[in-house]
């Protein structure tokens, strides 16, 4: 019989190895999928995990992963935060949405004023409408007790209603003879979020999405704030003696969240997708709470996360279309990994043992 | 009786129905959650089941072994999360959402084929006579078996949580893992089969979907339902009867905004669309707010691993 | 799942006359990629764009290879993408949704020797892209037509997706010509707020259903209205969208749109073959072969039959709009004069109900 034991200590040779092992892992079995499906497996993994990198399109790739990751990035580093404190906030998909629209409104408002002040007001109107969206289930979860879960959950399908009255009504394009659509941001230069290097697929989220991860590290670590949000997830009674108020702790957390995934809505719209659509918003509030927690809810860990996340999004693209494999194939392999990733988790915390003799146990 | 062209018991007929899926995969997650697992999977969960029922009623000609079928395929997806989260000790939370990602993956590629087939019809259970009686008629006897399949879980989801010592186990395990290892139970591998239940259940709400409410195969066909599903379980803190409330509250009110639509009321229909998820918020914080803390009852050990280190 | 589809503007574009770009010689082969919106297995919209794609295959064999890419979301991704795409040697692009557009002509920018076709939009910002779409306002006359003749209670519907202007025409469309048939038709509007959700959209069925709709058009992705109409045992009957959905003939589909892209991609890959190509704004409907109408089934009475087949031939022959006037706008200010027929511009910028449908549009 093979049991579980727990380590003393987590192990560091396994907290850098099991990301390595389970990528492998998925390699072997992602690779017999795909030779079922009779593509070359070599090739299909080379494509998603080589080829973004490394490959002959890598210059263009490279900034494409940085554009993919870097909202991810920015919502799961607000996730985290409260998720450590043991608040779940499902709804970042609502935030970011409604991030994007506050801050374009503001924007779009002022057209086609050119005006330095501009995008700073936009940005802080996003991170504001991401904030206000999340103090709805903050609110309603300290004065009424209102589980935050449902609500965050609900307020998303509330903001999309929003977003298809937004593209269809009140910020559709007056140019746009009648199609639903904000004006597209890259035309103008005041409210626009480019490229800061050419070809770099930096922009100012993605400038924030770093800048976020290293504040996030120094909260966590260093700030009394940092330190109430993880007693509070481990010991919620003891964090209560110390002072730890819950109600202002939810406000905090869910506040920072919002905020952080409105801001995230703002630099998309205004950059990368360009307009406020019907269909602007594509799940990254949602494909963030993973991102999160494969980054352990560290920072450092969730850019790491990142980043392979956006990498088997963008090398998962190509074997689409340069192989011909079906969306769903990919959408299975990152389901893999994902599962790889987490079941090999275990070898940092706990080892294998053979549980024959009474003495094996401590 | 007329509302302004709306039917009520009509109204009520439909909603019982049409909250079916829902029903069936709340309820299988509450008693995921009431052992302590926080399974965000159901969605995954549902559009297996959907496939697997459809495919199952496709190749046997029987509707009834199709739910059994999306009943299988779910408590298999399921077992995958089951020996993550309960073998590896994964995170919950991250393990359910890879499920959503994998389920829908390996239910659009394993229903490649299947487009524009019909399955075989699952109909009203009892004579046409008895559903054609004035208003009781369309309520309670107009029905297909599934939706009275659907009460009577509920029934003995209750049932079995409240008053038999299976139900008692489970509660324990969701309370204090700790507590319940230390009186001998077995805790991963009761919450091992919770989890299978769920999946089963949420496979079966999903097969509701592809073989009574809209009998066809299309990609991601629940198109969301899983999550709300998810929703209605912390709606219900955690009670099979409030599930059922839940997912007719929310089912109803989905049912008519789109009839208020059709009948002109003149609300606006943006408003209209929002309101399912409005009114769901709403009814929760009365709800909440009235009997205090205590009220809620999320499981204690909801969404934590356990590991008996002896 | 959701997606797209608007109308292109043809008010801009058919004045132009696409000045430059003539390609003189032609190519030995054509590398042509297409970039979905939704999964191929969605049984409509992207599902006719594939079947479109794999004509081109056909018609042209080894000239030509195919590459495709599905659930591509519009925005940042649809740009990257594109990009990959032409980075990686496609000839021609297909750009198969309406908020495709501007990742389109952003790309374009950057390839200029790459060819870009973007469906139901209006932005030619290059001269390397075009645009086309498909008349589907015609379709939904003749449906109109079988509808208002069909129904028994007077009340038919409409499922419609998100208020935008495509949408809009089709409904204005069916509801003028199900009036001219039957002056005592009443139209019911039901906005889904979605492109495709089975679930709801069976549930919009049934609402209109229960109040006594007998006839159903919709104009979202799935075939969930026709099932839930498939269970009144015939009392409802209801067309097919996008696609055929012939599997629902022997039940309440009685005809269909079908968006039929194939002459088009045949003749644009063609085209590049043989060093023909030029930019173009393409709007064609039933005459042009882009909207079929599908079999109308034998529950449809002869003269009923033969009445939506001669009004489907009327428009193919050019000889009748399906907006001429006079039409009132539903505020009974004046649209179209006696015998005006409705301009493009007016059509791709449609916000508004005509005179007798009743409801407000969501805006």
């Amino acid at each position: 019989m093979i049991r579980l034991e727990k380590r003393a200590s987590p192990s560091r040779f396994w907290l850098y190895a099991t990301p390595v092992v389970a990528v492998l892992l998925t390699m072997v079995v992602g690779g017999v999928l795909f030779a079922l499906m009779g593509k070359n497996p070599v090739e299909v993994i080379r494509t998603i995990f080589w080829d973004p990198l490394f490959g002959e399109f890598a210059f263009y790739l490279r900034g494409q992963l940085l554009v993919k990751a870097g909202p991810l990035i920015l919502i799961a580093i607000g996730l985290a935060l409260g998720f450590r404190a043991g608040i779940w906030n499902i709804g970042a998909e609502g935030q970011y949405i409604m991030g994007a629209i506050c801050g374009a409104a503001v924007g779009l408002a002022v057209f086609p004023t050119e005006n330095r002040m501009i995008y700073p007001v936009m940005v802080i109107a996003g991170a504001f409408g991401g904030w206000a969206w999340a103090m709805i289930p903050a609110l309603l979860k300290t004065r009424f007790n209102t589980n935050e879960i449902l609500v965050s959950l609900m307020l998303v399908y509330v903001a999309e209603t929003i977003l298809a009255k937004a593209a269809t009504g009140f910020l559709k394009n007056p140019e746009g003879m009648g199609f639903p659509g904000s004006r597209n941001f890259s035309s103008y230069p005041a409210a626009a979020n480019p490229e800061l290097i050419a070809g770099s697929g930096l922009h100012w989220g993605g400038v924030a999405a770093l800048v976020t991860a290293g504040l996030a590290w120094v909260l966590l670590t260093r700030h009394i704030a940092g330190y109430q949000i993880r007693l509070a997830g481990q010991a919620p009674r003891a964090a209560r003696f110390h002072g730890v108020s819950p109600g202002r702790l939810v406000v905090l957390c869910m506040g920072l969240s919002g905020a952080l995934a409105g801001l995230a809505g703002l630099f998309e719209v205004t950059g990368p997708a360009g307009q406020i659509s019907i269909d602007f918003n594509t799940g990254y509030g949602f494909t963030a709470i993973i991102v999160a927690f494969l980054g352990r809810l560290n920072p450092l860990g969730i850019v790491l996360a990142g980043f392979l996340m956006a990498l088997t999004y963008v090398g998962g693209e190509m074997a689409a279309t340069n192989l011909g494999l079906p969306d769903a194939a990919i959408q299975v392999f990152q389901g893999m990994l994902l599962f790889f990733l987490l079941a090999v988790d275990v070898l940092t915390n706990y080892r294998f043992r053979r549980s024959a003799g009474a003495l094996g146990a401590k | 009786m007329d509302w302004g062209g709306i039917d009520p018991v009509i109204l009520v007929a439909t909603l019982m129905a049409s909250a079916v899926p829902i029903l069936l995969a709340a309820l299988g997650e509450t008693v995921v959650e009431r052992a302590g697992v926080l399974n965000l999977g159901v969605e995954g969960l549902m559009v297996i089941g959907a496939l697997g029922g459809f495919v199952t009623a496709v190749h046997t000609g029987s509707p009834v072994l199709g739910f059994v079928g999306g009943a299988v395929s779910g408590a298999l997806l399921s077992l995958i999360f089951a020996a993550l989260t309960q073998v590896f000790l994964a995170n919950q939370v991250a393990t359910g959402l890879a499920l959503t990602l994998f389920g829908l993956g390996v239910s659009s590629l394993g229903g490649q084929g299947y487009n524009g087939i019909k399955p075989p019809a699952t109909g009203p259970l009892l004579p046409e006579a008895l559903g054609d009686l004035p208003v009781v008629g369309p309520i309670l006897f107009g029905h297909d078996w599934v939706v009275y399949f659907s009460i009577l879980a509920t029934a003995v989801t209750w049932w079995v949580l409240k008053a038999t010592r299976a139900g008692l186990i489970i509660r324990a395990v969701g309370e204090s893992h700790e507590a319940a290892h230390a009186l001998g139970y077995k805790v991963n591998r009761i919450r091992l089969l919770c989890i299978a239940f769920g999946g089963a259940m949420a496979g079966m709400g999903g097969a509701y979907i592809s073989l009574a409410r809209v009998p066809q195969w299309v990609d991601g066909i629940t198109a969301g339902a899983g999550w709300i599903a998810l929703a209605i379980v912390v709606f219900a803190s955690w009670r099979p009867w409030r599930v059922l409330l839940g997912a007719y509250l929310f089912g109803g009110i989905s049912v008519l905004q789109l009839n208020l639509q059709v009948a002109g009321s003149g609300i606006p229909v943006e408003y209209l669309s929002m309101a399912p998820y409005l009114i769901t918020i709403l009814v929760l914080v009365l709800m909440s707010s009235g009997r205090g803390r205590a009220a809620v009852g999320a499981p204690a050990a909801l969404g934590q691993n356990f590991h008996a280190s002896r | 799942m959701k997606r797209r589809t608007l109308l292109a503007t043809a008010a801009l574009g058919l004045g132009l006359a696409m000045g430059g770009s003539a390609f003189a010689q032609g190519m030995e082969k054509v590398k042509a990629c297409f970039v979905y919106v939704g999964p191929i297995g969605d049984g409509g919209w992207t599902f006719q764009h594939h079947q479109g794609a794999l004509d081109v295959q056909k018609a042209f064999g080894d000239k030509v290879e195919l590459q495709w890419q599905e659930n591509v979301p519009e925005g940042a991704d649809a740009e990257r993408v594109l990009t990959q795409m032409a980075l990686g040697g496609c000839n021609i692009i297909f750009t198969t949704s309406f908020g495709y557009m501007d990742a389109t002509n952003a790309v374009a920018a950057k390839f200029p020797d790459v060819k870009f076709e973007h469906a139901t939009g209006f932005k030619r910002d290059h001269a390397n892209v075009s645009t086309y779409n498909a008349r589907f306002y015609e379709g939904r006359a003749v449906q109109g037509t079988i509808a208002g003749r069909m129904t028994k209670s007077n009340k038919i519907g409409y499922i419609g997706s998100f208020p935008i202007p495509e949408v809009i025409m089709g409904i204005n469309s069916y509801y003028l010509h199900a009036k001219k048939v039957n002056p005592d038709v009443q139209l019911s509007v039901v906005w889904a707020f979605t492109w495709f959700d089975p679930a709801k959209e069976a549930d919009a069925a049934k609402a209109l259903i229960d109040q006594g709709v007998d006839v159903i058009a919709s104009h979202t992705d799935s075939t969930a209205p026709l099932a839930e109409a498939a269970k009144t045992e015939g009392k409802v009957i209801g067309f097919g969208q996008a696609s055929d959905m012939a599997e629902y003939k022997d039940g309440p589909r009685v005809s269909s749109i079908i968006d039929n892209w194939g002459p088009y991609y045949v003749e644009r890959v063609g085209a590049l073959l043989d060093g023909s190509y030029a930019q173009k704004d393409t709007w064609a409907g039933i005459a042009g072969g882009e909207v079929l109408i599908g079999e109308i089934t034998a529950a449809v009475p002869a003269e009923v039959k033969a009445e939506a087949e001669a009004l489907r031939d009327a428009i193919a022959a050019g000889t009748y709009h399906p907006f001429t006037g006079p039409i009132k706008k539903q505020d009974g200010s004046d649209w179209l004069a006696e015998g005006a027929t409705a301009p493009d511009g007016d059509l791709l910028g449609m916000m508004f109900y005509v005179e007798g449908v009743v409801g407000d549009i969501p805006q």
